[in-house]
Formats: C-alpha cells, sequence, structure tokens
C-alpha cells in the first residue's frame, strides 16, 4: 500500500488533489485508494492535510496515517511552522512547491526532495496561483502511481465542465516537465 | 488507462448514504443538517433539486421536528428517511420512542459523533448507544461501501410485517462519513425488485379508519411492550435473511446480527463496532502471520442484540476483549456489559476485558490493538489486568 500526505492551506486545495488521486486509481486505475481530510472545522490559509491511500486490494485500515511514502507541500511557507517530513518513510520522497533547487533545502536525515515551481505553471497555464493541480501532475509523474490518463478522467468527471480543459493541461504540463528532466 | 465502470464510484460515506437513499425511493425526507451527517442532507438535496428523487424534502427548524415529520409521513403510509448526529439525536429522542411504539419503519442514518460537553465534534458510539433503550434496530457499519448496502436493507428491514420498527443505521462520523472510498451503486431497476414500495395497514386511511399512536391503558400498555419485544426478537432473523438476500441479488453480505473474521479457532477475539473493525482485520491477519490465534467479531447489530451467538462463543474461546467508544459512568462500557452478560454462561472459563478507545476522534491505532490481543492473552495466563481499561490514556 503507497501512502501520501498533502500538505497545503485552507482554500489552496489540497484535499481536491488527494480526491482526485485516489478517484483517478480507484474508478480509472482499476485499484483501491482511499482519500480523507485531516478531520475537523478547516479555515482558510490554515496548515491543513489530505490524505490519499491507494493499494491493488480492498482498503481496509481505517486508522490515520503516520507514516507515509510520498509527502506533497503545495505551499511552501509552511516549512516554517509544519514538520513536513514527519512520518516520511525510508527511501520516501518530499514533493515541494518551490523556485529553489532540492539541494538549496536543508533537512536532517538526507531526505530525498523533489521541487517544482508550481506556482509559476499554475499562473502560465490557470492564470491564477492555484496549485493543485499542477502538483498533482508533478505527483504521478515522480509516483507512477497512475496513468496520466486516468487523471484527466478523473479531471473529467470531478471539475465542473468550464474548469476541465486548464485543469488537464495544468497536470500535462507538470508530467511532462517532470518527465522530460528524468 | 482501464476503462471507468460507470456503477463505480469513489465516493464518502455520507455521499453513499445520500445515493443509497435515492435508490430506496423515499416518499419523505425531513433532516436537519449537523456535522458530520451534514453532506448526507446537502447531497440529497442536490438529488432533490435535480429531480432525481420524487420526494418531498421537508427542511425543518429541528430535529425534533425532523422526527415529528417522519412520523406524520410514516403515519400516512409513505416511506420516510432522515439523517442525524450526537446533539440532534439527543434532541429528537422524545420522538424516538414515540415512532417506534407506533411502529413506524422511519429509516434514520446517524453520523455517530460524541456528546457534550466536551464540547467536541468527532467520532464515537455515545450519541446512538444512549439511545438503547429506544426501541430502534441500531445496525453499524463499517465504510462507505457497507453504509450503502446497509441503507437500502434497513428499509427492507423495517418495513417487514413481522418488524415494523424504525432501524438506525450508524457510520462513524469522519472516519466514515468524510473519507472517500470505491463504492460500488447497485442499478435502480435491481433495487425497485429487492425493495417495492411500502405497503402497510398501519397508516390512516378513510376507508378503515382507526387510531394510531393513541394512549393506553395499564390494561394494555403491557401488550403493546410485548408486542415491541416480539418484533425486536423477529429482527434478527429478518436482518440475517434480508443481508443473505442482499448478498445473493448484489454480491455483498456481511453476516446478519454479527461477522466473524479467523475465529474459528481462536484463542483470543476482540469484539468491535464500525470502522475499527476493519483495522482490527490487519492485526489479526499480522498475528496470525506470527502465529497467534486470534479472531475478531464485527458486532453489526447492537439491538437487537446477538445474545445466542455469544452464548455459544463464550464456550469456544479463552479470551475476549470488548472494544467500546463509549463508557457508560459508573459501571463499563455499554458494549462490554452486554457482551459479557451473555458470554457467561453456566461452565463458562472465559475471561474478559472491556478497552475503551476511541472517544471523540481519538485514533484507535494498530498498536493499540495488538496491546488489546496482548493483554487478552496476559490475563489467560494468570496475569493480573483492570478489567475496565482506558486505552492511550495521556497519564497512564
Amino acid at each position: 500500500m503507497i501512502e501520501i500526505r498533502w500538505h497545503g492551506r485552507g482554500g489552496q486545495g489540497g484535499f481536491t488533489a488527494a480526491r482526485l488521486l485516489g478517484l483517478a486509481a480507484s474508478v480509472y486505475g482499476g485499484n483501491y485508494a482511499q482519500a480523507f481530510p485531516s478531520f475537523g472545522p478547516e479555515r482558510r490559509g490554515a496548515p491543513v492535510l489530505g490524505f490519499t491511500r491507494i493499494d491493488n486490494k480492498p482498503i481496509n485500515d481505517h486508522s490515520q496515517v503516520y507514516t507515509c511514502d510520498y509527502v506533497i507541500v503545495l505551499d511552501e511557507t509552511l516549512l516554517e511552522t509544519v514538520d513536513v517530513t514527519k512520518g516520511l518513510k525510508e527511501g520516501g520522497i518530499l514533493i515541494i512547491n518551490s523556485a529553489k533547487k532540492p539541494e538549496e533545502f536543508n533537512f536532517q536525515n538526507n531526505i530525498n526532495v523533489r521541487t517544482f515551481d508550481a506556482t509559476q505553471t499554475a499562473l502560465d497555464v490557470l492564470g491564477a496561483p492555484i496549485t493543485n493541480t499542477v502538483m498533482l501532475g508533478v505527483a504521478v509523474a515522480v509516483t507512477g502511481v497512475v496513468d496520466l490518463e486516468a487523471v484527466k478522467a478523473a479531471i473529467d468527471e470531478f471539475m465542473a465542465p468550464d474548469l476541465r480543459e486548464k485543469n488537464k493541461e495544468a497536470v500535462e504540463v507538470a508530467y511532462n516537465s517532470i518527465k522530460g528532466v528524468n | 488507462m482501464s476503462s471507468a465502470k460507470t456503477n463505480k464510484r469513489f465516493l464518502s460515506g455520507d455521499e453513499a448514504v445520500a445515493f443509497a437513499v435515492k435508490l430506496s425511493r423515499p416518499d419523505v425526507i425531513a433532516a436537519y443538517p449537523i456535522t458530520p451527517q451534514t453532506v448526507i442532507v446537502e447531497k440529497i438535496s442536490e438529488f432533490v433539486a435535480a429531480k432525481e428523487i420524487d420526494c418531498q424534502f421537508l427542511h425543518v427548524e429541528s430535529e425534533h421536528s425532523a422526527m415529528a415529520a417522519s412520523m406524520g409521513a410514516s403515519l400516512m403510509g409513505s416511506r420516510a428517511f432522515t439523517a442525524t448526529s450526537s446533539q440532534g439525536l439527543l434532541y429528537m429522542c422524545e420522538m424516538l420512542h414515540y415512532v417506534s411504539g407506533s411502529r413506524y419503519p422511519i429509516v434514520m442514518v446517524n453520523a455517530n459523533r460524541t456528546v457534550a460537553a466536551p464540547w467536541n465534534i468527532f467520532g464515537d458510539h455515545r450519541d446512538s448507544l444512549s439511545q438503547r433503550d429506544s426501541g430502534w434496530i441500531q445496525i453499524y457499519v463499517e465504510n462507505p461501501q457497507e453504509a450503502l448496502d446497509v441503507t437500502i436493507q434497513a428499509f427492507k428491514i423495517a418495513e417487514n410485517p413481522q418488524v415494523s420498527l424504525p432501524v438506525m443505521v450508524n457510520l462513524d462520523g469522519f472516519v466514515i462519513t468524510h473519507t472517500y472510498e470505491l463504492v460500488e451503486i447497485p442499478d435502480q431497476e435491481t433495487v425497485d425488485k429487492f425493495l417495492p414500495p411500502y405497503q402497510t395497514t398501519n397508516k390512516l386511511d378513510f376507508d378503515n379508519p382507526k387510531s394510531l399512536s393513541f394512549t393506553a391503558s395499564p390494561e394494555w400498555q403491557t401488550e403493546f411492550r410485548y408486542q415491541q419485544y416480539e418484533a425486536m426478537e423477529a429482527a434478527k432473523k429478518i436482518i440475517n435473511q434480508v443481508d443473505e438476500e442482499y448478498g445473493k441479488i448484489f454480491g455483498r453480505s456481511y453476516g446478519g446480527l454479527v461477522q466473524e473474521y479467523r475465529c474459528d479457532d481462536a484463542d483470543y477475539v476482540l469484539v468491535a463496532m464500525g470502522s475499527v473493525a476493519g483495522t482490527t482485520r490487519l492485526v489479526v491477519d499480522k498475528l496470525r502471520a506470527e502465529g497467534k490465534k486470534v479472531g475478531l467479531v464485527k458486532l453489526r447489530s447492537y439491538r437487537p442484540f446477538p445474545k445466542e451467538y455469544f452464548q455459544d462463543l463464550g464456550k469456544k474461546v479463552k479470551a475476549v476483549g470488548v472494544i467500546d467508544r463509549d463508557i457508560s459512568f459508573g459501571y463499563e462500557g455499554a458494549v462490554y456489559t452486554e457482551v459479557k452478560a451473555a458470554l457467561f454462561q453456566p461452565g463458562s472459563q472465559v475471561k474478559t476485558l472491556n478497552f475503551i478507545a476511541g472517544l471523540s476522534g481519538r485514533d484507535i491505532t494498530k498498536e493499540n490493538l495488538t496491546e488489546m490481543f496482548t493483554k487478552l492473552e496476559a490475563i489467560d495466563k494468570g496475569e493480573k489486568e483492570d478489567e475496565v481499561q482506558f486505552i492511550g490514556l495521556r497519564w497512564a
């Protein structure tokens, strides 16, 4: 089972990304998935969490996520107040929305860091600094847990018609950009 | 990319319930929103607005009114649904007894949440368990799929003429209500065959006038209570039958009153209700791989209580632990009291412990569950343990 934790601020769409990934992996990817937010009342701007679990068999675990294979950070400023590396497994990857290079971050324990300037891509593609679908594209490219086509199908099901094409483009631009680097 | 199957959706528990309600074709829905049930009401509102449900949807001013309106609907022979949680359930408490005593087969989904004070919106079973004696059937589900399946089953159980009792379907607040999982949605035609329109003689009818929900004198009240008792006893059989029939048609069944997991040769068994059952199964698998003879009993029906099952279990296993997401102050966990009373038959040597866990949204971890099994083995080997244990207490 793969466990992914999403860090964002209330209103940035972190949980939407967690859900889209779960939807893509299960309904359109032939696997099983679970997605849930950090439970409780959420406030715009406050640090919030989203979680996605993906497995090739039904997921019975209903306890919270304590360790994860991937951590995805939508908002770099969270690093000042939140320990985003908490519970990251040995060999796990921390993916940060940042214009910086991975080596510019100083985490203990040789954390494997990937960065992507999702804010710039969001401004270019969506015309607004909404980074959740861009980071979803990054996550899909880095993790390989689901096909790009499945994610696009999930966006078609999930989003209002006027948002679909732009967001699919956002996912694809990020995905291709990461794949090109590899 | 695999092609999408249109009947599979990625839904939260609340959304799954709303789909089940739509498929069950209620005539009247009366509800008042409360966290973590709110999404059920929102989603149903969307279905009604889009004319996907043909029903009267009443936005009432309180939960007391929600249940009163549902009772009025049922009194006219309509199929009625409502949903609530926590303080809302307590607010409709008076009406719960009116409905069960008048034998109206209303289905209500309760998103389990603790009760104030201290104020807290998170999940435990203290709301529904406090309504043990309200005369409602109470079933607890484990995940969004079971929430959908059991909500449909609930109408069939409630409306069975041998039962004619209201059913409360309980799903853990947030852990099920707000968790998205793959859910298979049955097609309307098959559900229609499984659940035909509600037919009853227990209704107001100009052609066959009668009194309903009336006053009973001491000469007759006992007889009414006896009939409620009999109906609950009959419900034990009907819950099993409906689950079995559902399984044959839809491919999913849940064991009826209880569902065992790896209990056949088990020495140590945990009894759990709701979402923690799934996590417990993982722990059972892990401990079994280490050679421990452990098992899980998922208690699905709290009322009627499967007394006969536990009487039998008490003869087969060495120790039983009961997980209570509640506490009855002055005694012990409410589920523990019931299980223990049934387990201890003459000659039974079974040992028991009560684990108070998962209160007000506190997570029950795999480590917690492993610790519970370890303690069961310890008391079996003669070690002393407190009978009632609060799991994960900060200053323990």
